[in-house]
């Protein structure tokens, strides 16, 4: 059983080599002449003002928070979705119980205009 | 079923080098098409028909400075571009993409891995690949990165709901996770003639995954400079085209597993047909960067939000209605 999942452990070990690797050559290949100038950050030619860990509109926070909700809520589809034929009438009934659930959190937010993007 | 050691290396092996090689004349093939499709030339000056020009352009970007703007967090800066491509590479592990063959004697499954939960794993990955974009944007220290990156995550995260719900029908129809298993449950009817409605869900939102025209929000040149890899230079850059174009592959080459038969097919060997089948969609993806406008971002949050969700929550009550019906 577990066994299944060694080539997947080596293929992961041949990506990271690449990954790693590729990042590492052009370090060690490219010329370094570094100046204030070329590190300096590019914004289209304008000299940078301030930090840019600046703050960004809260609406990102709001997606990240809706997408745990609803992602956890997907995720229980499917273990059911995969004995689904076994279950016959009842796995139906079950999944509209749990889709109407599901139904009334998304009508809430969209009421609430948490799906508005403005 | 359990292979060798061996074996398993000397596939992954050779596996990775034909990802990279596609990967790389995936770049050229779309760069003619866009020129065709623009009536321009495009590159033809490397080699005949300029079949050399990836060569070429790898070569030159080894070759180019490593640059690591002021104020960028270095260990991050550094991660970043290798963990976009590492989950990139690794997604395609659980592909089948072809017959069991016979080479020298050898029964070789043409799959690195048949895991019985092969699509979480899909899934996995590339929710994985957002890291790599969003600390990319992070680490960089650019306002313009930052805000790409961020950008980028929104889109990755709301589009893989819909994503994840029009997968569920396939599932529940094929009544297994394991891609090896729902190439066999379509072998008499692929998946979209079942379901063509999951198929068109799950091929936007695919797109959006990826990060491709016409959601190409993230590297919006006109508003964002490059978006998230602004700040890179030289292979760490390339790292993150090769991050694309294997997204690009990945998400193709799921979508053939699981609405196209995977490589079942007439005549033709199971391999070959997968790769006519892959390469179709490659097609596709480029003819669309050359058509399409791209989208705003809050069209882009309600399509996702608004349309795309409900939409495959239907599909799937009426997925699992008719499965129900048909005694199932």
């Amino acid at each position: 059983m577990l066994s299944d999942y060694l080539p997947i452990l080596i293929m992961l070990v041949a990506a990271s080599a690449i990954g790693i690797g590729g990042a590492v050559i052009s370090w060690v290949a490219g010329p370094k002449q570094p100046s204030a100038n070329k590190a300096m950050a590019y914004e289209s030619g304008m000299i940078p003002v301030g930090t840019a860990r600046i703050r960004f509109p809260v609406k990102f926070y709001l997606v990240a928070m809706l997408f745990i909700i609803f992602d956890v809520e997907i995720v229980f589809f499917y273990p059911w979705a995969v004995v689904y034929k076994q279950l016959h009438l009842f796995g139906f009934v079950e999944m509209l119980v749990f889709i109407g659930v599901f139904a009334v959190g998304y009508i809430y937010i969209w009421k609430k205009g948490a799906l508005d993007w403005k | 079923m359990s292979e060798d050691i061996l074996l398993i290396v000397i596939k992954v092996a050779v596996l990775i080098v034909i990802l990279l090689t596609v990967v790389a004349y995936t770049v050229y093939v779309e760069r003619r098409i866009m020129a065709r499709m623009q009536s321009r030339i495009g590159p033809n000056r490397v080699g005949p028909f300029g079949l050399l020009q990836p060569l070429a352009d790898i070569l030159k970007l080894i070759f180019k400075e490593d640059l690591t703007p002021a104020g960028a967090d270095k260990v991050t800066y550094f991660l970043a571009p290798a963990l976009a491509a590492i989950t990139g590479l690794a997604a395609f592990a659980v592909i089948p993409f072809g017959n069991t063959i016979d080479l020298f004697g050898i029964k070789v499954n043409l799959f690195i891995a048949d895991i019985n939960v092969g699509l979480l794993y899909l899934f996995a990955m590339s929710s994985l690949a957002v890291y790599g974009i969003v600390l990319a944007g992070w680490s960089s220290n650019n306002k313009y990165s930052l805000l790409g990156g961020v950008r980028s995550s929104a889109q990755m995260i709301s589009y893989e709901l819909p994503l994840g719900l029009a997968l569920v029908s396939v599932v529940l129809a094929a009544g297994s996770l394991s891609l090896g298993d729902i190439v066999k449950a379509q072998a008499n009817l692929w998946f979209i003639v079942q379901q063509p409605l999951s198929f068109v869900i799950y091929f936007i939102c695919a797109i959006a995954e990826t990060n491709r025209a016409p959601f190409d929000l993230p590297e919006a040149e006109t508003e964002l400079i490059a978006g998230y890899h602004t700040e890179y230079s030289s292979l760490k850059w390339a790292l993150f085209f090769l991050a694309e174009y294997m997204a690009v592959i990945t998400v193709s080459a799921t979508a053939v597993t699981i609405f196209f038969g995977g490589w079942q097919g007439p005549f033709l060997p199971g391999w070959l047909w997968f790769v006519i089948k892959l390469s179709g969609f490659i097609f596709f993806f480029t003819w669309m960067r050359a058509t399409l406008p791209r989208l705003r971002f809050d069209q882009l949050m309600r399509l996702g939000w608004k349309v795309l969700l409900p939409l495959a929550a239907l599909n799937l009550v009426v997925i699992a209605g008719l499965v129900a019906a048909m005694g199932g």
